[in-house]
C-alpha cells in the first residue's frame, strides 16, 4: 500500500536549540495557516532531529525546493504559506543572508555554511523524522545490522572496522576496531556495549544533536558492536541534563523492539540484544570511561587506575566496550559502504569525518561536519564565515576544559588528532570555542581551571589540590595581583598535574593553561608587569579613563552608562566620574573605538 | 510473530521511500500548476487536487509537484507547467481536473506532450 503522498514536506528542526527559540509556536502557527487554506492535505509538516544551523533558529527548509528559512516567528507563518506555498513564491526577505554582503540565499545548498559540510554521520540530520524507525530504514537503515548478522563473522566485523581506520570519537582517538578485538579476546559473559553521551565539555553539543536527529543510527552501531565482541545488552549513558535526546531514544528503543531489531532473536538469527539508556546524574567526570561504569552501577562516579582496561574488566568487572556517540554512529555506514570508502576521506592516521559543534564569537554557529584534514581557517572563515561584528580572531578553543588554544599562526593546521596535539590543543570530543580579540587568554584559562576545580572528584592529590593552587594564582593574575614567577610556577605545577594525575580529567586539565602560556604568554607578562588586560576583561586591570585620542566623542558611552558616571557633550570626548563608577564596562561594550581603558 | 526479514525491511523502505525522495530532490518530472489570484480564481485549486489524487492512485514517486504565481496570461488560466528531466517544457492552458489527469497520464507519465491542450514548448527550465 502507498502512503499518502503529499506534494510539499516542511522539515522543521526541532534540535534544542531550535525548541527554545520557539519551534512548536511556530509549527503550530504554520499547521492552522495550512488548514485555513485548506493546504493541510497538500502539504506535510515533519519534525526532525538539529539541522546544524543554530544561529538560525528556528528553521524550516520547504521541499521539494530546498528553500531554507531560518529565524522564524510565528507571525511570518501567514505569508509565507500565502505567497510560497500556495502561490509558489518564496520569501526572500526571511532567506538566509550572507553576513559580509547581506545577500539572501534561498536554497539550503548554496548556504557555504552547508556547501563545505560532508556528511557521514549527520547524514540524516534535517532529513528524516527521528521520531519514526519507518523514515530510518527509508535511508537504508538497520541493513548494516542484517548485513552483520547474516554475512559477516563477528571477526570480518572487527577487521573491517580495523581497515576503516575509525578512531574514538569521544576525544582520545582509540583506533575502535583494536578495542573491540580486545574486548573480543576475552571469553568471560555477560559483555557489555555502552554508548558515553555524557557530552561535558562546556560549548559542545554533537552527541546531543547525533541523538537527537538520528538516534536508530547509534542503535544500530551499538547492536554491530554487540555482535562483534558477543555481547547481548547495551547501556546509552546520556546526561540528565538532555531531556529530548532521551526521549528519543527511548522512543526509538521502543519501536527497534516492536520491529524486532532489537530484543531477542533479531532478523529471526538467534541473536540477542537490547539496550537501555541511563540518565546521567549531572557530573563531569562521569564522561571518563571507569567513573561512567561505576556510575552505571549505582556507586559515586570517581575514576580507578587502568590497567585493566574496561575491554578486559569494565561494567560489573566484566568485558566492555564503551564507545562515544558519534563512533557508534559511524558504524553502520561503515558495513554498507565498506571500510575503502570510510578512509577514502581523511588524512594518514585520522580517517573519515569530525563532527564539531562551533559556538562564540563566529558568525555561523552551529554543528558541522568536515572530512579530518581540513584546515581550522576553512571551519573559522568559510564554513563559519568569519568573526562577528567584525571583530579580529584571536584563537580557537578546542576540546573544553581538557583542550587548548590555536592561535592565528597555527589556523592552517590540519584537523586530525596528530597535528592538534602538536599545537598543544586536542581534537577532543569536538568543541570549537571562537574566541575573538575581546577575549582575555588569561581569564579563559581561569575559566577552564574552575570549572575543573569544581569537577574534579577529588580522588587523587594533584587534581583536587594542585588545581586549586593553579586557580588561585589565576586568580591573582587576572585581579592585579600577579607576581614575577608566577607563569613559570604555572606551568611547573600543570606539568606535574598531567603527569601525576590518575585519571584523564586531571592528565588534561592544565591543558588550558599550558596551552595559554605557550601562545600567549604575552598577555600574561602584561597582566602580571603592567596591570593591563588588552581585551578590557579583567576588571581590577581597567581603569576606566577615555582615551581622548581615540574617543570619536560620540556619546554612545554615556548612553550605555547606567550610573550617569559618564559625562559627554557634543565634540567632546567623554569623561568619567570615577565616584559615581561602578565598573560594570557597559560604556567599554558601547565603545566601538577602543577608546575606553 | 514472525521475524523481521530484509524482505520486510525493503518493503518499509519503498513504502516511506516516496517522501524523503522528495527531500533528496531525485525526482524526474515536475507539474507546475500556477497559483497567482487569476489560477486560483479560475480554478487551479481542482488541478492540484487532481494531479495529487493521480500520484496518490498510481503510486507514482518521481514526480514532484510546485506552484508558481501567474504566468502573465491571466486569460487562459488555469495553466501549468510539465517539465520532465532533460527535455524542454510545456506549458498548457484552459484546464480543467478531467484535462488534468489526460496530460498526466499520457505526458507526464507516457512521456508524450498533449499537443491539442499545449499552449508552447518554453524555455524556462527550472530543473
Amino acid at each position: 500500500m502507498a502512503t499518502k503522498m503529499f506534494r510539499s514536506h516542511i522539515l522543521m528542526c526541532a534540535g534544542t536549540a531550535c525548541v527554545s527559540c520557539g519551534t512548536f509556536k511556530v509549527r503550530a502557527r504554520l499547521e492552522k495557516e495550512l488548514k485555513d487554506r485548506g493546504l493541510d492535505e497538500e502539504v506535510k509538516v515533519v519534525i526532525t532531529g538539529c539541522n546544524g544551523f543554530c544561529a538560525e533558529g528556528p528553521i524550516a527548509v520547504v521541499y521539494p525546493e530546498g528553500i531554507f528559512y531560518g529565524h522564524l516567528k510565528p507571525e511570518y507563518m501567514a505569508e509565507i504559506v500565502q505567497e510560497h506555498i500556495l502561490k509558489g513564491r518564496p520569501v526572500p526577505k526571511y532567506f538566509y543572508k550572507e553576513p559580509v554582503k547581506k545577500e539572501a540565499i534561498p536554497r539550503m545548498k548554496d548556504i557555504p555554511f552547508f556547501g563545505l559540510q560532508v556528511l557521514r554521520v549527520l547524514r540524516n540530520r534535517g532529513l528524516i523524522n527521528p521520531e519514526s524507525i519507518e523514515e530510518y530504514i527509508a535511508k537504508d537503515g538497520y541493513v548494516a545490522l542484517h548485513k552483520a548478522l547474516t554475512q559477516m563473522t563477528p571477526e570480518q566485523i572487527i577487521a573491517e572496522m580495523k581497515e576503516s581506520g575509525l578512531r574514538g570519537r569521544g576525544g582520545a582517538g582509540f583506533p575502535t576496531g583494536d578495542k573491540w578485538e580486545e574486548s573480543r579476546k576475552y571469553n568471560r559473559f555477560p559483555k557489555y556495549v555502552i554508548c558515553n553521551g555524557d557530552e561535558g565539555d562546556p560549548g559542545a553539543f554533537m552527541d546531543r544533536s547525533v541523538l537527537e536527529a538520528d538516534p536508530h543510527a547509534v542503535l544500530e552501531g551499538m547492536a554491530i558492536c554487540a555482535r562483534s565482541i558477543d555481547s547481548h545488552e547495551g547501556y546509552l549513558y546520556v546526561r540528565a541534563e538532555y531531556p529530548l535526546a532521551i526521549k528519543r531514544l527511548n522512543l526509538a528503543i521502543e519501536q527497534g523492539r516492536n520491529l524486532g531489531v532489537l530484543g531477542k532473536d533479531i532478523f529471526g538469527t538467534g541473536f540477542d540484544f537490547d539496550a537501555y539508556v541511563y540518565p546521567g546524574a549531572g557530573a563531569f567526570v562521569c564522561g571518563e570511561s571507569t567513573a561512567l561504569m561505576y556510575s552505571l552501577e549505582g556507586k559515586r562516579g570517581m575514576p580507578r587506575a587502568k590497567p585493566p582496561r574496561s575491554a578486559e574488566a569494565g561494567l560489573w568487572g566484566m568485558p566492555t566496550v564503551l564507545n562515544n556517540v558519534e563512533t557508534f554512529a559511524n558504524v553502520p555506514q561503515i558495513l554498507i559502504n565498506g571500510a575503502k570508502w570510510f578512509n577514502s576521506l581523511g588524512t594518514e592516521k585520522s580517517k573519515g569525518t569530525k563532527v564539531f559543534s562551533l559556538a562564540g564569537s563566529v558568525n555561523n554557529i552551529g554543528l558541522v561536519e568536515v572530512p579530518m584534514g581540513i584546515s581550522m581557517r576553512s571551519i573559522v572563515f568559510d564554513i563559519g564565515e568569519g568573526i562577528k561584528g567584525g571583530k579580529k580572531f584571536k584563537a580557537a578553543q578546542l576540546g573544553g576544559p581538557s583542550g587548548g588554544f590555536v592561535p592565528e599562526h597555527l589556523l592552517d593546521t590540519p584537523v586530525d588528532y596528530d597535528s592538534l596535539e602538536a599545537t598543544g590543543a586536542i581534537m577532543g570530543s569536538g568543541g570549537i570555542v571562537i574566541c575573538d580579540e575581546a577575549t582575555c587568554m588569561v581569564d579563559s584559562a581561569r575559566f577552564f581551571t574552575a570549572f575543573c576545580v569544581d569537577e574534579s572528584c577529588g580522588k587523587c592529590v594533584p587534581c583536587r589540590i594542585g588545581l586549586s593552587v593553579m586557580l588561585k594564582k589565576l586568580e591573582n593574575i587576572v585581579g592585579g595581583k600577579g607576581q614575577e614567577g608566577d607563569v613559570e610556577f604555572l606551568d611547573d605545577l600543570g606539568r606535574h598535574i598531567v603527569r601525576m594525575s590518575h585519571c584523564g580529567l586531571g592528565q588534561s586539565a592544565p591543558n588550558p593553561v599550558l596551552s595559554t602560556i605557550r601562545h600567549f604568554r604575552q598577555e600574561y607578562d602584561e597582566h602580571i608587569r603592567d596591570k593591563h588586560c588588552r581585551s578590557l576583561v579583567c576588571t581590577p586591570l581597567i581603569r576606566f579613563e577615555v582615551k581622548e585620542e581615540k574617543c570619536k566623542m560620540c556619546g554612545l558611552c554615556m548612553k550605555a552608562c547606567p550610573s550617569n558616571a559618564v559625562t559627554w557633550e557634543k565634540k567632546k570626548p567623554a569623561q568619567i566620574n570615577k565616584d559615581l563608577c561602578t565598573k560594570c564596562k557597559s560604556c567599554i561594550r558601547a565603545c566601538r573605538f577602543w577608546a575606553i581603558e | 510473530m514472525a521475524k523481521l526479514s530484509i524482505e520486510d525491511l525493503k518493503k518499509i523502505k519503498e513504502s516511506v521511500q516516496a517522501s524523503v525522495t522528495l527531500r533528496e530532490g531525485g525526482y524526474r518530472a515536475k507539474v507546475n500548476i500556477h497559483m497567482g489570484t487569476c489560477g486560483i480564481a479560475s480554478g487551479a485549486r481542482q488541478l492540484m487536487t487532481a494531479v495529487m489524487d493521480e500520484i496518490q492512485k498510481r503510486d507514482v514517486k518521481d514526480v514532484i509537484v510546485t506552484t508558481s504565481g501567474c504566468a502573465g496570461l491571466c486569460s487562459r488560466e488555469p495553466m501549468i507547467t510539465v517539465e520532465l528531466l532533460g527535455e524542454a517544457p510545456v506549458k498548457y492552458v484552459d484546464l480543467n481536473a478531467d484535462k488534468m489527469r489526460e496530460i498526466f497520464a499520457e505526458h507526464v507519465l507516457g512521456g508524450k506532450p498533449v499537443e491539442k491542450y499545449a499552449l508552447a514548448v518554453g524555455s524556462e527550465t527550472t530543473f
